[in-house]
């Protein structure tokens, strides 16, 4: 792989990477964080120029997809899921408790 | 003796305190009449409805409290329950308690998505498809006089590639209809009606645990003058071929088996039962709604000449799904639909293209990529069902070997699965398929499977997808247990078993 196809290929896995992060539906930014990282890593040793060419068109295409998309899911925002906090029993934000109704007692 | 004080003197003077307190009416003129006044009348005739014999779960949990309340006074709060260390609020209400454990943790409230056997989210991919046919290229396919037919009746042919792609087909042998159900009934009593007319072939074996679609047809058919064998499957979901073999007979004409059960995951023989079909000369049809996209599928290897496809099931949109009929030897139907011919004169009408190119682009994606998604799938599925067996008292429903990891159907004994869904509002999941779970009857699947009616009661359905991720697993075992140790807490079976009795030895008394 000559130095420029490298250059070009880490700007593309990081603008994937950074692309994706903006979808509100927590399952899809995973996702999108999981299928990027796999795929790059699954296609670390390819050697053949014209294959890398491929898959770097490929790459580029599935970028114009998460670009449109991702706006499309911040349009449709709905509330976080209930995992989103992180399963340490810790609140992760400032905020207090979400709750969407009184839960009886006290 | 306080407590021996006649009743209605009691009654009496709570009445005289509350007007007091309300009117303030001189008391005095009033008491006699309430003396001589009888407590109003309490009973009355309860009418007879089916909404009447349901069991509401917040009005037995409202029974519940008012017991505990009466055991431990007010400072409830600061009691524990012994084996799950809950609060003693979670006596007073389960459901609240529960919830208010599950948000004090994490700050979303949106439930975590497990029931991929009823839909799966629709992919971004196959949405940035669909969206301009949704807009711009809004041409009908069918339109051969100008170029907003002809682009569109280019990207529905190849999206029909796609679909044909996946299960190893010709392009011209996929009709497109409105999904699996529609595909179902087309098939059944399009060939039972093609063969009624020659008159000799009446006859059609199916499976118990098929979908209610197929069954239903079925059962229409039977009125129809059909003779219809609906075959027994063995306790791991699996069809004899043995017992398939001795049903066919010289006038069968149509044999229905579905590809991946919706509610157990078990994976029938296809191959073999095709091969059998074949070898008789009676068609094949599958509903492969639950397998095509996740297991891989050849029409060919497996001799089906006849398969159900639908296009929510694979990342796709609701509303859109497709029927595979066998082109070479021709496998001939009688449309249910007429009209204007489209699709061979089978499905008349006008496509959707909209939503036959997202079903194409989801089909194009789970042909990508299979390998990673069912590795993946696997993994998480294995990761579930090894934490959910861990727990005592806990069995895996359908054969373990010939299934589809992303469906996990496990029966908790002990536990009535209506609550047990109920106290897991956190996270969307299903008794059964989502037709039947508007009624509280246990699954008629698991019925087939020879479960007893409290198995099949408790017994809950986890469906992994592509969009499922680790900490949703961990999230679910997490919850499953806690809240599965919870509810066998409140349970007197379950205090009967650890005391070591055997429930089958109790002569329940009828009352």
């Amino acid at each position: 792989m000559s130095s420029s196809t490298a250059v070009e290929v880490r700007s593309l896995y990081r603008s994937l990477l950074r692309q994706g992060r903006e979808f509100a539906a927590y399952n899809f930014r995973e996702y999108a964080r999981r299928r990027t990282r796999d795929a790059f890593r699954e296609h670390k040793a390819e050697a053949d120029e014209r294959r890398i060419q491929e898959l770097m068109q490929k790459g580029l295409k599935e970028l114009q997809i998460l670009k449109r998309q991702t706006v499309v899911s911040q349009f449709f925002q709905l509330d976080r899921l209930v995992v989103e906090g992180g399963k340490t029993g810790k609140q992760t934000s400032g905020g207090g408790i979400v709750r969407q109704k009184d839960q009886g007692l006290d | 003796m306080s407590h021996t004080a006649p009743k209605a003197a009691r009654q009496a003077l709570r009445q005289c305190s509350r007007r007091v307190a309300t009117a303030s009416s001189p008391a005095a003129t009033h008491f006699p009449r309430a003396c001589i006044l009888a407590p109003t009348r309490r009973n009355y005739v309860s009418e007879s409805s089916p909404k009447q014999a349901t069991v509401t779960v917040e009005k037995t949990m409202q029974q519940e409290q008012k017991s505990f309340i009466q055991q431990t006074g007010l400072a409830s709060g600061q009691t524990q329950l012994p084996a799950s260390g809950m609060g003693g609020e979670a006596a007073m209400s389960p459901s609240a308690a529960i919830l208010k454990q599950a948000t004090v943790m994490d700050e979303g409230t949106r439930p975590i998505y497990l029931d991929m056997q009823a839909t799966t989210p629709t992919d971004p991919r196959v949405l940035d498809a669909m969206l301009p046919f949704f807009t711009g290229l809004y041409g009908n396919p069918h339109s051969r006089t100008h170029a907003y037919g002809w682009e569109t009746d280019s990207a529905v042919e190849q999206a029909r590639k796609h679909v044909a792609d996946l299960i190893g087909a010709d392009p011209k042998e996929i009709i497109w209809t409105s999904g699996a159900t529609e595909s179902n009934n087309m098939v059944i009593k399009g060939v039972a009606r093609f063969f009624k007319k020659g008159g000799k072939k009446n006859h059609i074996i199916t499976c118990q645990t098929e979908h209610k679609c197929v069954l239903d047809s079925c059962r229409h058919l039977q009125d129809e003058g059909f003779d219809i064998t609906y075959l027994p499957v063995q306790s791991n979901g699996l069809i004899n071929m043995e017992e398939l073999e001795k049903a066919m007979r010289p006038e069968t004409c149509l044999v229905s088996i579905m590809a991946v059960n919706n509610e157990i995951g078990v994976v029938q023989p296809l191959e073999e039962i095709g091969k059998l079909c074949r070898s008789k000369k009676i068609y094949f049809h599958t509903d492969a709604a639950q397998a095509v996209g996740k297991i891989p599928i050849n029409v060919n290897e497996m001799h089906v000449d006849l398969m159900s496809l639908s296009g929510h099931k694979i990342y796709g949109p609701n509303g859109i799904g497709a029927c595979y009929v066998r082109r070479r030897p021709r496998v001939r139907i009688d449309p249910i639909i007429s009209g204007g011919g489209q699709e061979r004169g089978l499905r008349s009408g006008t496509l959707a293209p909209p939503l036959i190119i997202g079903m194409g682009e989801a089909a194009r994606i789970c042909n990508e990529e299979m390998e990673y998604d069912s590795k993946r799938i696997a993994a998480l599925s294995t990761k579930l069902t090894d934490g959910l067996l861990g727990m005592e008292h806990t069995s895996l429903n359908g054969d373990p070997s010939h299934h589809y990891p992303g469906c996990v159907n496990v029966s908790f004994a002990y536990v009535e699965g209506e609550s047990l869904l109920m106290a897991l509002k956190d996270i969307a999941l299903s008794s059964g398929s989502a037709c039947t779970s508007a009624s509280l009857e246990p699954s008629y699947v698991l019925r087939a499977l020879g479960n007893s009616d409290e198995s099949a009661h408790s017994s809950i359905r986890f469906g992994i997808g592509r969009f499922t991720t680790d900490a949703e697993i961990d999230y679910v075992l997490k919850a499953v247990q806690q809240r599965v140790s919870f509810l066998r807490e409140l349970s007197p079976l379950w205090e009967l078993v650890q005391e070591g009795v055997d429930l089958n030895t109790i002569e329940w008394s009828q009352h």
